[in-house]
C-alpha cells in the first residue's frame, strides 16, 4: 500500500469523522423530550449532580456507577416519586453520604432528576426484536 | 550521561499501576461490603482507581515510545527538555487531581472526575507531546512502518477527543441530556480507541523486536488491520448509547461498524496456529510470554464486544456488570498485558539489570495469578451481569432485590480483584526495583 494511498484513507476517515460529528452535535440529538422540563432550578441540578460526583454510583440511561440504582425514571417510577428522592438525598443511606445539602440544592437536583425523567426510558423493558438483530421499543413499558 | 526519559515515564507508570490497584480493590470491597473503611468513602475511591489506572496505561505507553523513538526508530527526540517538562506537568497535575478526589472536589465526568480546569494543563502536557513526536518522525524518510501511523493517529485523536470531552462546559451541550450523553459517550469511545492506538503500535514494536522481522510492521495486511481498527475508533463506539433515544440511524452505524470486527476474529482465528507455534518457540522471554497472554484476551474480549453490540444483546447487558467485564479485560487483559511486556523489554534493554532466579520465578508465578485471578474475575462479573440484565427486564425486581441475589458473584469478584492485585504486585515490583537502581546511579 502506497503512502499516498495511505493518506488518502486516512484524510477521508478523518472528514467523514467530522461530518458525523457536526450530524451527532446538531441534528443528531436535537429532539430532547424534556425540553420544557429543564427549568433553572434542573439546570442548577447537573451541576450538583457532578459537583458531587453522583455518576460513581448511579447510571443515567445505564451509563455511570453501579452501587446505587439508576436513576433515570426514579421520578416517575411506582412508588418513588419526588418526595422520596428528596427523603433519600437528605438523609443518605448505609450505602449513600449524607451530603447535608440545603433545601435549594435538595430541590434543584430534584427538578435536574425530573428533566431527566421526561427524556425518555431505561431501561428498556417492552421491546421486540427485529429479524437483524435490532430492536424495536414499544411505547408502554 | 544523561537518563533516557522514557523510564522516568516508566517509573511513574508502575507507581500509578499499583496505587490505581490498591483503591481499585479498596472500593471493590466497599461495593459489597457497605460501611467498609469510610475513612475514605465510595465515591471517593473509584475515581482515584480510574485516574490513577488510566495513567498507568498513559504514562507507560509515552515512556515507551520516548524510549523506542531514538532507540530502535534513528529518530532523536526533537527537545529532550519538552519531554521533561511533560513528565514534570504530569506528575504535578496528577498530584493535584488526587489532592481533589481527596477533598471532594469533582467534575463529575465518567473518566475526568476532576474539576474541568485541571483539564488545562493534561490538555497541553498532550500537545508538548504531540510536537515532540511529530516533529521527530517528520525527518523519518521512506515508508512509516505502521506502528508510527497508529501512535500518530492516538495522539491525534486523544487531542480531539479530550476536547471534545469537555464540550459539556457550553450550555448548548450541557442543556440538552440527550446531546450531553452522545457527545460524551462519542468522545469517550474515540479516546479509549486513541489510547489503544498508542498500546496496540507498541505491541507491534515489541512484537518487531522480539522477532528481529521489521517486513511484519510495513505489510499491507497491517495497514489493512490499522484501518479497520482506525474505523471502529471512529464510528463505533455508539453501542454504548443504544438505548439513549437519539435518531435511530446512529445506532444502526454503531451496529454495521461494530460487525466488521468479525474481520479482525477471524483474522486471529486464522493465525492461531501458526501463533502457538512461535509462541512455543519464544515463550522463555518474559515480554513475549506477556504479548501472549495479550493475544488470548484479544480473543476472548473481542467476542464479548461483539455479542454486546448486538442491540438484542446490548438491551439485557448494558448498564451491568458485563459491560464492566468488558472494560476490564480489555484495560487488565490487553493494555495491561501489552504494556507490561513494552516495560519489561526496556527494562531488560537499558538497565542491563538481569534479574536473579528468585525473582524472575516471582514474575512467573505473578503472571500466572493475575491471568488466572483476571479469568475469574471477568466470569463472576459477567455471570452477575447475564443475571442482573435478565432479573431487570424479565422479572422487573427492585435494584435491592437484584443486588441480593447477585452479591455472591460480586463478592467472589472482590476476591478475585485482589488475586489481580498481588499478581500485579509480584510482576512488577521487581521491575520497580531495576528501574530505581539504574535511576539511581549517577
Amino acid at each position: 500500500m502506497s503512502t499516498k494511498l495511505k493518506r488518502i484513507f486516512f484524510w477521508s476517515l478523518f472528514l467523514l469523522f467530522i461530518a458525523y460529528g457536526f450530524f451527532i452535535y446538531t441534528s443528531g440529538t436535537e429532539n430532547d423530550g424534556g425540553k420544557r422540563f429543564l427549568t433553572e432550578g434542573a439546570k442548577r441540578g447537573k451541576l450538583l449532580f457532578q459537583e458531587y460526583n453522583c455518576t460513581s454510583c448511579h447510571q443515567l440511561y445505564g451509563l455511570g456507577g453501579y452501587m446505587g440504582p439508576d436513576l433515570t425514571n426514579v421520578i416517575s417510577a411506582p412508588g418513588k416519586g419526588e418526595s422520596y428522592v428528596k427523603s433519600f438525598i437528605k438523609n443518605g443511606t448505609q450505602q449513600m453520604p449524607n451530603f447535608h445539602l440545603g433545601e435549594a440544592d435538595v430541590n434543584a437536583l430534584t427538578e435536574y432528576l425530573n428533566y431527566v425523567d421526561k427524556t425518555g426510558i431505561s431501561p428498556v423493558r417492552n421491546f421486540e426484536v427485529q429479524y437483524d438483530g435490532t430492536i424495536m421499543q414499544k411505547a408502554i413499558q | 550521561m544523561k537518563k533516557e526519559v522514557g523510564v522516568f515515564f516508566i517509573f511513574l507508570s508502575i507507581v500509578a499501576l499499583l496505587a490505581g490497584m490498591f483503591f481499585g480493590s479498596l472500593s471493590a470491597f466497599q461495593f459489597v461490603f457497605p460501611g467498609f473503611f469510610d475513612l475514605l468513602p465510595f465515591f471517593k475511591n473509584r475515581p482515584l482507581h480510574v485516574s490513577l489506572v488510566v495513567s498507568w496505561i498513559f504514562l507507560s505507553a509515552i515512556g515507551g515510545i520516548y524510549y523506542y523513538l531514538p532507540k530502535y526508530c534513528g529518530l532523536p527526540l526533537f527537545s529532550r527538555k519538552m519531554a521533561v517538562v511533560h513528565i514534570w506537568l504530569f506528575f504535578i497535575t496528577g498530584l493535584l487531581i488526587l489532592a481533589c478526589y481527596l477533598l471532594g472536589k469533582f467534575g463529575g465526568r465518567e473518566y475526568w472526575e476532576f474539576p474541568a480546569i485541571l483539564a488545562i494543563p493534561v490538555f497541553i502536557s498532550w500537545v508538548l507531546f504531540a510536537f515532540n513526536y511529530f516533529i521527530s518522525v517528520f525527518k523519518k524518510i521512506g515508508q512509516w512502518p505502521v506502528y508510527l501511523w497508529m501512535w500518530a493517529t492516538g495522539i491525534c485523536f486523544f487531542l480531539f477527543t479530550f476536547l471534545e470531552s469537555y464540550l459539556w462546559v457550553f450550555p448548548y451541550f450541557r442543556d440538552n441530556l440527550i446531546r450531553d450523553l452522545t457527545v460524551q459517550w462519542k468522545a469517550y469511545g474515540a479516546l479509549t480507541g486513541s489510547w489503544n492506538m498508542l498500546v496496540y503500535g507498541t505491541a507491534i514494536f515489541v512484537m518487531e523486536r522480539i522477532k528481529g522481522d521489521e517486513s511484519v510492521a510495513k505489510s499491507k495486511l497491517a495497514f489493512w488491520m490499522y484501518f479497520l481498527g482506525l474505523t471502529n475508533l471512529l464510528f463505533g463506539w455508539a453501542h454504548h448509547i443504544y438505548i439513549v433515544p437519539t435518531v435511530p440511524w446512529i445506532r444502526y452505524l454503531a451496529y454495521g461498524i461494530s460487525m466488521t470486527e468479525l474481520l479482525i476474529l477471524s483474522r486471529i482465528i486464522w493465525n492461531w496456529k501458526s501463533s502457538l507455534e512461535e509462541a512455543k518457540k519464544d515463550y522463555y522471554f518474559l515480554p513475549f510470554r506477556f504479548l501472549v497472554a495479550s493475544d488470548v484476551w484479544i480473543f476472548l474480549n473481542l467476542i464479548l464486544a461483539l455479542l454486546i453490540s448486538i442491540p438484542a444483546v446490548n438491551v439485557y447487558t448494558h448498564g451491568t456488570h458485563i459491560t464492566v467485564a468488558h472494560a476490564m479485560g480489555s484495560a487488565i487483559g490487553i493494555n495491561t498485558m501489552i504494556l507490561l511486556s513494552s516495560v519489561l523489554f526496556i527494562i531488560n534493554d537499558v538497565t542491563k539489570y538481569t534479574f536473579s532466579k528468585i525473582q524472575k520465578s516471582i514474575i512467573r508465578a505473578g503472571f500466572w495469578i493475575t491471568n488466572i485471578s483476571l479469568f475469574a474475575f471477568l466470569i463472576f462479573l459477567t455471570i452477575a451481569g447475564a443475571e442482573k440484565g435478565i432479573l431487570v427486564i424479565e422479572n422487573k425486581l427492585s435494584f435491592q432485590a437484584i443486588m441480593q441475589k447477585i452479591s455472591p458473584y460480586l463478592v467472589s469478584f472482590a476476591w478475585s480483584g485482589l488475586g489481580i492485585f498481588i499478581g500485579l504486585i509480584m510482576t512488577t515490583v521487581p521491575p520497580l526495583v531495576a528501574i530505581f537502581q539504574y535511576l539511581k546511579r549517577k
